[in-house]
């Protein structure tokens, strides 16, 4: 058998909904392993994790073409909040918690949570726009000491 | 595959170290599969883990995932990974004399 993976950290890097998920699940599985995870999350990844806005997430529904929908229907005013309340409604029913309930739960397994101190700066942000599990803001450097003797995902 | 003795009884245990013949777990094997999970002291909330996810297996099939342990167990999931840091459901099932949970949340 070969070695097993000790320790992953997880890049989010988009806002939104399908682009958050996975890192998300990558994170919470691996804790499940026994994995050490962190999560990073930069540019517009930082909604994830922002208090205003985690809960806000949305389906990208123009120049998604995983969605087979029409860029121009895709661009109406509204759809791409049916279409987040249909993905929701069906996650729901296979409990899959919603972002910030997911987050939450992944802080709780004892996975290390960042936010990218560059994209803090571009939006003009403050540790106190992120949710309390957030453990720090950090640069690239500092991300990399951390993700040291461990596997880097970026989604 | 291999087999392995506990608590005085042969069972069969896969490569990942879960049982592949339930029917062959007793209680009395719980704490020597503990310790072989690095768990040296089994407080009354390791137990009634361990004695949940036999449970929902016997009742269900299969053991539950770490989300669905926490809300129907009633341990919290912060709980769950101070009792078993190597991945609760993982370790619990393991320990349980279950199959390996399925599912990827």
């Amino acid at each position: 058998m070969p070695d097993p993976i000790t320790k992953v950290s997880i890049i989010i890097s988009k806002g939104s909904l399908e682009g958050i998920y996975p890192g998300l699940i990558m994170a919470n599985g691996a804790r499940a392993e026994g994995i050490e995870a962190n999560l990073f999350f930069t540019f517009f990844g930082l909604d994830a994790i922002h208090q205003a806005r985690h809960d806000h997430i949305k389906v990208a529904t123009v120049g998604n073409p995983g969605l087979h929908l029409a860029t121009v229907a895709g661009g109406l005013p509204g759809v791409s909040t049916v279409m987040t309340h249909y993905l929701n409604h069906k996650m729901e029913a296979l409990d899959i918690p919603s972002i910030p309930e997911f987050i939450e739960m992944i802080a709780d397994t004892g996975a290390g949570l960042y936010a990218c101190q560059a994209s803090v700066d571009l939006f003009g942000l403050e540790k106190n726009d992120f949710i309390p599990q957030v453990q720090d803001i950090i640069t690239v450097g500092e991300f990399y000491e951390k993700a040291a003797g461990g596997q880097i995902i970026f989604t | 595959m291999s087999t392995i003795t506990i608590a005085a009884v042969g069972v069969d245990l896969n490569d990942e170290g879960f049982f592949t013949d339930p029917e062959q777990w007793t209680e009395d094997m719980v704490p020597e599969l503990a310790q072989r999970e690095g768990i040296t002291e089994l407080s009354a909330a390791h137990w009634q883990v361990i004695r949940f996810m036999r449970a929902e297996y016997l009742a269900k099939g299969t053991g539950p995932s770490v989300r669905a342990l926490a809300k129907t167990s009633g341990v919290s999931i912060k709980e769950l990974y101070q009792l078993f840091p190597k991945g609760p459901a993982k370790t619990a099932a393991k320990i349980a004399g279950i199959p390996k949970p399925r599912g990827c949340i």
